[in-house]
């Protein structure tokens, strides 16, 4: 009887630490986009990382099979809700983002290269600021709040169409000062638990803490569906939990502080496809 | 989330009326990264040591280590070694300067400091995300920390 029991318990502990490494497996959206879900370091990582890996890897079966179809992906519902939104006039201007942009299509590939530097106005802009960019200078409308409903829908309507495409924003030219910054709070250990995205997400990805898996907290999936809270959330709101799990002050969305972290954090995934918006639990 | 920081503030004025005996954070002395004597001046429970490290609002060590001891604790992380044996391998003494704070015996360790309230960049208060006021303490109270030094020192192989 002993003997059985301890090799249920051998069983178990063998089970967990299978679950605790990326799974070997393929996302292929709607039965027809291959994903790049992992693949090889970006050179200005690969003296930390060998290969690049979305957090799609490190969710459970059932997680990954729903982000897999269109269909059973509750992200692509807020994304329809955008699509309205996109064709909806607003602001003294009386104008929509179709008067302008056309389908939502014409914007395929453009989530794939922000966090981009933008020459006008002299700042590395997320994707999120040069939507309202158009919304208060070009539409006289009201900005949205960062990662507000609106927004981060907005945000992941506009990913929906570049699923598939290599994640490829710059770091060099004028970009480079805020991509260093970005590095420099990836590396700073923060709060009264001391802790740095690198010390989670670079030196323990694949491990459990506590209940959860570690991934290498890659933002191609963002925005992301989260079945715990069942609404879209934008990449700088899930800086912000971390932070705060540091237990340290945290940064706000849109600050200058996590735009330069967005920008570092995404170009750590160069090469891995947009996803967003994907599912995570 | 609120009850937690509550009673933590609790535990903190209890600590701070009923023991000043303690050894404060700032004035431990480290040798080799071993402490040798008691923080609060009194003996550990290791009994309460045993819940401290397996609770997830008081030292949830559990986050990264395994601890075969406490089986009945479920969702034990893998970043640090398996504390099994913790007891044969380090001192007491060790062991106190290990959970005080971990920095000094392991350069650069993941672990964080459970006796320390200086030299944090942004330190919080607590998980709210807010900045720290002055209700800011150490993770474990003197004698929580002499508690849980009590039990590391019962796992023995
Ligand atoms: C009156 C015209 C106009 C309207 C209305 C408008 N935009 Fe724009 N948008 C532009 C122009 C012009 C640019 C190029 C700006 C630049 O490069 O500085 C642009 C750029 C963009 C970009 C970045 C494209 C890239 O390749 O970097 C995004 C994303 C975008 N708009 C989204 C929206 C959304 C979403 C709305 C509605 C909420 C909207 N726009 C409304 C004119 C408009
Ligand atoms: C104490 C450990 C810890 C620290 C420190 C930490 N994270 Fe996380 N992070 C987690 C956990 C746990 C999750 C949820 C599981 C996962 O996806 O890794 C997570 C998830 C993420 C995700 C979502 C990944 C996905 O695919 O859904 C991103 C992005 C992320 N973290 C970025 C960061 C950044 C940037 C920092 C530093 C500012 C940071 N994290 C610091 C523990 C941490
Ligand atoms: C965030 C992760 C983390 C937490 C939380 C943590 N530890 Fe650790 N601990 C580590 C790591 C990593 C090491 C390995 C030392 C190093 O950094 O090289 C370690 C080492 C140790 C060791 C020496 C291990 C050995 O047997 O050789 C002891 C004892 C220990 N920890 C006890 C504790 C106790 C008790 C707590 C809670 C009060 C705790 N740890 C909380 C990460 C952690």
């Amino acid at each position: 009887m002993k003997k059985y029991a301890g090799a249920i318990l051998a069983t178990l502990l063998t089970t967990t630490f299978a679950a605790a490494d990326p799974v070997d497996d393929t996302l292929v959206l709607n039965e027809e986009t291959t994903m790049v879900t992992r693949t090889a370091a970006p050179a200005h990582v690969s003296d930390a990382l060998d290969e690049v890996m979305s957090g799609w890897l490190f969710r459970g079966t059932e997680t990954r099979a729903m982000q897999a179809d269109d269909f059973d992906n509750p992200g692509m519902i807020f994304v329809e809700q955008a699509q309205e939104v996109w064709e909806t006039a607003d602001g003294s201007e009386g104008k929509s983002c179709s008067s302008c942009h056309n389908d939502m299509d014409s914007m395929a590939g453009v989530k794939a290269t922000y966090p981009k530097w933008n020459e006008a106005a002299g700042e590395v802009r997320t994707l999120q600021m040069q939507v309202n960019d158009c919304r208060t200078n070009r539409m006289g409308a009201e900005a949205w709040k960062y990662d507000s409903g609106t927004a981060i829908n907005m945000e992941a309507a506009l990913s929906s169409v570049s699923r598939g495409m290599p994640v490829n924003v710059a770091i060099d030219g004028p970009a480079q000062s805020t991509w260093e910054m970005g590095k420099e709070l990836y590396y700073t250990r923060t709060g009264q638990l001391e802790l740095s995205c690198a010390n989670c997400h670079e030196d323990s990805y694949g491990m459990m803490i506590r209940a959860d898996h570690l991934s290498q907290g890659q933002i191609n999936g963002f925005p992301v569906y989260r079945l715990k809270n069942t609404k879209l959330n934008g990449a700088h709101s899930r800086f912000k939990g971390c932070v705060r799990d540091t237990r340290a002050e945290t940064y706000s969305p849109g600050s200058p502080e996590f735009v330069a972290l967005e920008l570092y954090v995404a170009s750590r995934g160069n090469g891995l496809s947009v996803e967003g918006p994907s599912i995570r639990n | 989330m609120k009850s937690f920081v509550i009673s933590v503030a609790a535990v903190g004025c209890i600590a701070t009326a009923a023991f000043a005996a303690d050894i404060e954070p700032t004035a431990v002395s480290y040798e080799d990264g071993a402490v040798s004597q008691s923080l609060s001046g009194q003996p550990g429970d290791a009994a309460n040591g045993r819940l401290i490290v397996g609770d997830k609002g008081q030292g949830n060590c559990v986050a990264c280590h395994q601890v075969s001891d406490l089986a009945d604790v479920p969702f034990q992380g893998e970043i640090g070694p398996m504390l099994d044996g913790a007891g044969d391998r380090w001192t007491e003494a060790e062991l106190r300067g290990i959970v005080s704070n971990a920095k000094i015996m392991f350069e650069d360790s993941m672990m964080p400091a459970f006796y320390k309230t200086e030299g944090f960049i942004r330190p919080g208060n607590a998980y709210t995300g807010k900045a720290a006021d002055d209700t800011f303490g150490p993770l474990l109270s003197a004698q929580q920390i002499e508690d849980v030094v009590a039990y590391l020192t019962t796992l023995k192989d």
